[in-house]
């Protein structure tokens, strides 16, 4: 899932300020924490609050999407209301906001949210964690499946650091778990120190370098088509 | 791997059998050295001390870098320096920049860390770098000085760097299996020594020289004379994973109260010869330790009567 924080009121109004009518877009998706249907008409309640205090009329639609991330899903769903608003405000993380702003070039979408990380409610506690940095170097088959990219705060291949301390990471004050003390005793129980003690190299980064693309499939060499006259 | 050959001073003197010390300099935000050269000369008047760290960046904070104190100490002051980087700051490009820049300057002893996170320092907003980890540093300088090359196997003109290179390990840490293990990696990719993090308790300290002998590799064991109450009592608030014994805490807690600032000094002294001068006995007599990293910063006045026995 990927984790959003949602900006400030302030922030938000600002940049939806110069514009009358706005669509406000929440996401079904895999934002968390939720911003749906009741998400997006509370932020558009709360915009305009905002205007009325400050003189202003501003007319608003929430609406919601399976997915913004997905461009036919949201191409559908939000091309019907395109002519009668003047901007965009979209609940979606920041893949969300990209999308309507690439398949919608006449109207703009800003961003209601801030995309934080890849990550997951952490055992039903009060907070989401960082699971993945999406890093193009899947090391988790070392390491019990614990990432040490997006648990580390040194991103280290060979941890953990001298700043552990009963297991807990000097970042943040002692709190965190130290994901290299986490992968020593996950391997340990599964009697599989030998991963652990492997010296990983330094990492190749250009793989991390934005921007970054992947081919859906490989492109088939014209020798590997079959011949037209084999066809069946 | 061969053992690399001993380039500095320091290692010379370890693979010579000598029971060594080494003492630590810290430059803050400062233009003028003049308290790092005057630290360096009290050590190098000792005679005993035969290469000083210098630090890089500690706690994260944003200090004079640490190449050109270590130069201006082994130039002015002809005291060795241990030259401590730190992979905090710097990718592989300037880390390598630094090592083959520092190598021309004369630099022996290089100490590889992954340096306090600069979220914990004065400019907590930085974009750490952690391009590599400390054992990929080792690696990066281990290819430079054994293979005279950088990375990516690309050759280093006009000869190869001349270095020694360090690792540190935590005789604290909690769990220490972990800590123990990793400094098997290290060792495995070239380090040559080990300086260790300070210790306040004789026994826990053997223990983890005895579970480093497997390595066989030199090891400093770290210790931290106290020049005062408020260092011993911030040490103890304030860095977890280390408590400084409750008796040498209250002994240095009760010079406060000394008045005449001579005897306070004499006082203070006397508690930390008599915590550490045995303790220093006990671990040149009972292990394989190479040495004792004293990081006794601005309290160099201890180090001639620490050290006149050894």
């Amino acid at each position: 899932m990927i984790i959003t924080k949602q900006k400030d009121i302030e922030e938000i109004y600002e940049m939806i300020k110069p514009y009358s009518k706005i669509l406000v877009a929440g996401c079904d998706g895999c934002c968390q924490p939720p911003r749906s249907i009741n998400e997006a008409k509370v932020l558009a309640q709360m915009l305009e609050l905002k205007a009325r205090s400050n003189g202003k009329e501003l007319k608003w639609k929430a609406i919601t999407v399976l997915r913004q991330c997905d461009d036919r899903i949201a191409a559908t769903t939000i091309r019907p209301f395109i002519e009668e608003y003047d901007a965009i405000m979209s609940l979606a993380c920041g893949l969300g906001v990209g999308m309507l702003n690439r398949i919608f070039p006449t109207i703009l979408t800003f961003p209601a949210q801030d995309s934080m990380f890849g990550g997951a409610e952490n055992n039903g506690e009060n907070y989401f964690v960082e699971y993945c940095e999406t890093c193009g170097e899947c090391l988790l088959g070392e390491t019990g499946g614990i990432c040490p990219m997006a648990g580390c705060a040194k991103n280290l291949s060979n941890g953990p650091c001298g700043g552990q301390v009963e297991g807990k990471c000097e970042v943040g004050g002692y709190i965190h778990d130290c994901a290299w003390v986490k992968i020593w005793e996950r391997l340990k129980k599964f009697n599989r120190l030998d991963l652990f003690t492997i010296y990983r190299p330094p990492r190749n980064y250009q793989i991390w370098s934005s921007p970054r693309f992947l081919h859906i499939y490989e492109p088939i060499s014209s020798e590997k088509e079959p011949k037209k006259e084999e066809k069946v | 791997m061969p053992q690399r050959p001993a380039y500095s001073n320091l290692v010379k003197a370890i693979r010579e059998g000598k029971f060594v010390f080494t003492g630590e300099l810290e430059p803050e935000k400062d233009f003028d050295l003049k308290h790092v050269l005057h630290s360096a000369e009290e050590m190098k008047k000792t005679g005993k001390i035969i290469a000083a760290n210098v630090t890089d960046g500690p706690q994260g904070d944003a200090y004079t870098c640490s190449m050109v104190p270590c130069y201006l100490v082994q130039e002015k002051v002809g005291l060795e320096a241990i030259w401590q980087m730190t992979v905090r700051d710097r990718n592989r490009i300037a880390l390598f920049g630094d090592i083959l820049g520092g190598s021309i300057l004369g630099l022996k002893n290089l100490l590889a860390l992954t340096g306090d996170h600069s979220a914990l320092g004065d400019h907590g907003n930085a974009r750490a770098v952690y391009d590599l980890d400390s054992t990929q540093l080792i690696e990066l300088v281990s290819k430079m000085v054994d293979e005279g090359t950088d990375l990516e196997g690309n050759e280093i003109q006009g000869g190869k760097p001349q270095i020694n290179v360090g690792c540190a390990a935590n005789p604290n840490s909690n769990p220490r299996d972990p800590e123990i293990l990793k400094v098997g990696r290290k060792v495995d990719v070239g380090a040559d020594f080990i300086q260790t993090q300070t210790s306040f308790d004789v026994d826990d300290a053997k223990e983890f020289l005895k579970e480093l002998e497997k390595y066989n590799i030199p090891v400093l064991l770290g210790l931290f004379p106290i020049k005062n109450y408020g260092i011993a009592w911030y040490f103890n608030e304030y860095i977890p994973g280390v408590s400084v014994p409750k008796d040498f805490l209250d002994a240095l807690k009760a010079t406060k109260k000394i008045k005449d600032k001579q005897q306070k000094y004499a006082a203070i002294d006397k508690i930390n010869l008599e915590f550490y001068e045995p303790f220093i006995k006990e671990i040149k007599k009972t292990t394989k330790a190479a040495g004792i990293h004293c990081m006794a910063v601005h309290y160099e006045r201890l180090f001639e009567p620490l050290l006149k026995d050894f």
